[in-house]
């Protein structure tokens, strides 16, 4: 075999044999939802490949042109060449449509992975001590897939995402005091203006994207620094950690996740339609679709927009518009808490101890009580985004929908997080007391639950503290 | 702990069949490609290709491949009290070393500030301040009524219940100057105060901006008199001003004052007399 030889050539030149032996021994944890993570980064893999070769092929320019490519219905057209250029991938790139939507169907995955990672991150309470950071990291990763997500779907220059685009504008334009220079500055004049397509380009492959790789490159650093956490369970300290090695069996599982992922989104991109732009026809902005949607992770936004009341702020000949308060400060307390929360957590509990075993959401009946509402609480905004397509549903007026949300979004999560809270608390009473009477009737449990050590409050074992004097380690 | 031979072998087979279907299907997009290429038969295509490599992997990985479980010990995260006072000292050296470290490290400061504030300039580069130009549009005293196709806006062209999206003449398209003009029965309302000339023969012309977030109001329901923003739902009665009457929308679409030429084409008497549009800081000055 060509192994020896070439590992050889480059230990002679990098010193590399003692960090790759162990680096293909690490271990890690063998559990479902350790690869939530995976399948965000693998998404990001395919977003990158397929945005690649989209890149080749996009014109970010509103310079109006007459179409002549071979989509028949919109042929004499007059469009902007960025449409043009999109629908000339959809038709006429061989590959192109597959590409194009592979890549949206990616993006999509990919923000709802990290949605659902930092959810189990979050009741498993695998953000405390010591992966704060990892924590930040991650909530600002979120926020650029988010951001970059939209800097994706307004490029193409259709109807509907130069109604985004629109909304995005009059967002700015609702900040107190630097509103109107903000959105002056990031449109390069007022609405529509011929720079935003070339801007929202460089900022959708370059800018987002750079930070994109670094901040993920720092998460799995920081990942490989600390190991996984794990679950509970027989052989599983707050000192070890237990399951499968890198290589080979690790990487094998996770060149498979890879695999799957990429062929997942290689068959949607093939056969179910995304964001099918010939269909919305080119932007004009006295134009509109209805319905009129984004997508699904500016849900929340859109729906808070939607049902928050008629009201703002005005005195002295200023206002701060009703548009600020559901999608600048709603978005913005949204992240600030999120951002926070190891924080508040260890400032509420007292605990500073180190953790690597994970929790159980029902062992914590406060934090999972909170996270279950606040839950709540954005997937009733989600759903209210769509009060127009249920009205017309269920045959009831928009106004009758938009008051059912108001109420529901204010009473809904208080309820969830009550129930949850109450529910809970009982069965942690009733575990509680399961184990007292263990030692009377003198029966001696082969395993012991899980729950017996308190969770928060159990000291680190030795070799866990500050300074282990017996640790050889450099 | 490893399964017997036998079951190996069989799963090495499988993991081989994977493999071959991933090849086949390869195989086939290369050919669907040079034949011009079909998106639904490239889509199945990829997903057999990129999905018999999956199988293989995984199946390879949790039935041929050492399975544990393996147990590694956790090294202390926290470094031993020497090495980070060692540290702490190694990078204190700067201060402790330097003299006149105070003074030198306030100039550092004036000039890092400096620069940095140098620095924003450029920003100022991206775009034209605001200036007034949220408050005007292309509408001027006298400015004909155009449609979307150019074409003026006679006195009769309009039925009552009639609307169409009208431009200044000569501003076409012109996003922040879109004006919905609508004709609605003179007798079935009464003009607010001040605003009694405004609406010859029953033609009303507001602002299409929706003052919430900027969405053409483009739904006009005539038995009820409304114009309704097809992004959140706004609602605004016509035949009161355009006041908002549902939704999240607080500002009235500003109205535009309408007369009739001689000509008998409808013009307008001047630009908004209020910013279009959504609210913005310094909208009331």
């Amino acid at each position: 075999m060509i192994t020896r030889p070439l590992a050889r050539w480059f230990d002679d030149r990098l010193r590399a044999s003692s960090f790759a032996h162990h680096a293909l021994n690490k271990v890690f944890p063998d559990d479902w939802s350790f690869m939530l993570g995976e399948i965000a980064l693998y998404s990001f893999v395919i977003l990158v490949l397929t945005g690649t070769f989209l890149t080749f092929f996009f014109t970010p320019s509103s310079k109006e042109i007459v179409y002549q490519g071979s989509y028949a219905p919109l042929r004499g057209t007059r469009m902007s060449e960025a449409y043009a250029s999109v629908l000339k991938i959809s038709f006429d790139v061989r590959g192109g449509l597959v590409f194009r939507q592979m890549h949206h169907w990616a993006a999509n995955l990919f923000v709802a992975a990290i949605v659902i990672h930092l959810v189990r991150i979050f009741f498993t309470g695998a953000f405390r001590r010591p992966r704060e950071l990892n924590w930040l990291i991650g909530v600002t990763l979120l926020a650029l897939g988010i951001f970059n997500g939209f800097t994706g779907y307004s490029l193409p220059d259709d109807l509907l995402s130069g109604t985004g685009l629109r909304i995005a504008y009059s967002i700015a334009l609702s900040i107190p005091v630097v509103g109107t220079w903000t959105a002056f500055l990031i449109f390069g004049g007022e609405f529509p203006s011929q720079d935003i397509l070339r801007r929202l380009l460089i900022t959708h492959i370059m800018i987002v994207p750079a930070l994109l790789v670094a901040l993920i490159s720092a998460h799995l650093a920081i990942l490989w620094r600390q190991k996984h956490t794990q679950f509970r369970g027989r052989g599983r300290t707050e000192t070890n950690v237990v399951g499968s090695k890198l290589w080979p069996t690790y990487a094998a599982k996770s060149l498979g996740l890879f695999f799957g992922i990429a062929a997942v989104l290689g068959a949607f991109g093939g056969l179910l339609q995304i964001n099918p732009i010939w269909l919305y026809g080119p932007f004009s902005p006295s134009t509109v679709t209805s319905p009129a949607q984004p997508d699904w992770y500016l849900g929340w936004v859109e729906g808070a927009l939607r049902i928050f009341p008629p009201w703002e702020f005005r005195s002295f000949g200023h206002a701060v518009p009703n548009p600020f308060y559901p999608a600048v400060l709603l978005p913005g307390v949204t992240f600030l808490i999120l951002y926070a929360w190891p924080f508040l957590e260890r400032w509420a509990t007292g605990d500073r101890a180190e953790h690597h075993l994970l929790d159980r959401a029902r062992d914590h009946p406060a934090r999972t009580a909170i996270g279950a509402g606040a839950f709540t609480f954005y997937v009733v905004l989600h759903f209210a985004a769509s009060n127009d397509l249920l009205a017309k549903t269920f045959l009831v007026s928009v106004s009758a929908v938009t008051w059912a949300f108001r109420i529901l979004v204010v009473t809904l999560p208080v309820l969830v997080g009550a129930i949850t809270y109450a529910w809970l608390s009982a069965v942690h009473r009733s575990e509680a007391e399961g184990v007292l009477r263990v030692p009377l009737a003198a029966f001696v449990p082969v395993e012991p639950p899980p729950t017996d050590d308190e969770g928060e409050h159990v000291e680190p074992p030795p070799g866990h503290g500050l300074y282990d004097p017996r640790s050889t380690a450099p | 702990m490893n399964r017997p031979a036998r079951d190996q072998r069989s799963f090495a087979r499988a993991i081989g069949g994977a493999f071959a279907l991933s090849a086949a299907a390869s195989i086939g997009l290369t050919v669907v490609y040079a034949l011009g290429g079909q998106p639904q038969i490239e889509g199945a295509l990829i997903g057999a290709s990129l999905g018999g490599l999956a199988l293989g992997f995984v199946w390879w990985g949790t039935h041929l491949l050492p399975q544990g479980p393996f147990v590694e010990e956790r090294e202390p995260l926290t470094s031993a009290p020497a090495e980070r006072l060692a540290f702490t000292e190694d990078f204190t050296r700067l201060a402790q070393e330097t003299p006149r470290r105070r003074f030198l490290g306030r100039m550092l400061l004036v000039a890092v500030g400096a620069l940095a504030a140098a620095a924003v300039f450029p920003i100022r580069s991206l775009g034209p301040g605001p200036g007034r130009s949220l408050f005007r549009t292309a509408w001027r005293r006298g400015s004909k009524l155009v449609t979307e196709e150019g074409g003026p806006v006679a006195v009769g062209d309009l039925p009552v219940g009639g609307v169409v999206t009208v431009f200044p003449e000569a501003s076409v398209g012109v996003a922040d100057s879109q004006t919905i003009l609508v004709r609605v029965d003179p007798a079935s309302f009464r003009p607010l105060p001040g605003r009694e000339t405004w609406s010859p023969q029953g033609y009303l012309a507001y602002s299409k901006i929706c003052t919430h977030a900027g969405c053409p109001v483009g739904l006009y329901e005539q038995s009820t008199n409304s114009l309704f923003c097809p992004c959140h739902q706004s609602v605004f009665d016509v035949v009161d001003g355009a006041k908002p009457v549902a939704g999240p929308a607080t500002r009235p679409l500003p109205q535009l004052p309408l007369e009739v030429g001689p000509d008998g084409l409808l013009r307008a008497q001047s630009d908004f007399t209020e910013p279009v549009g959504p609210g913005y800081w310094n909208e009331g000055s």
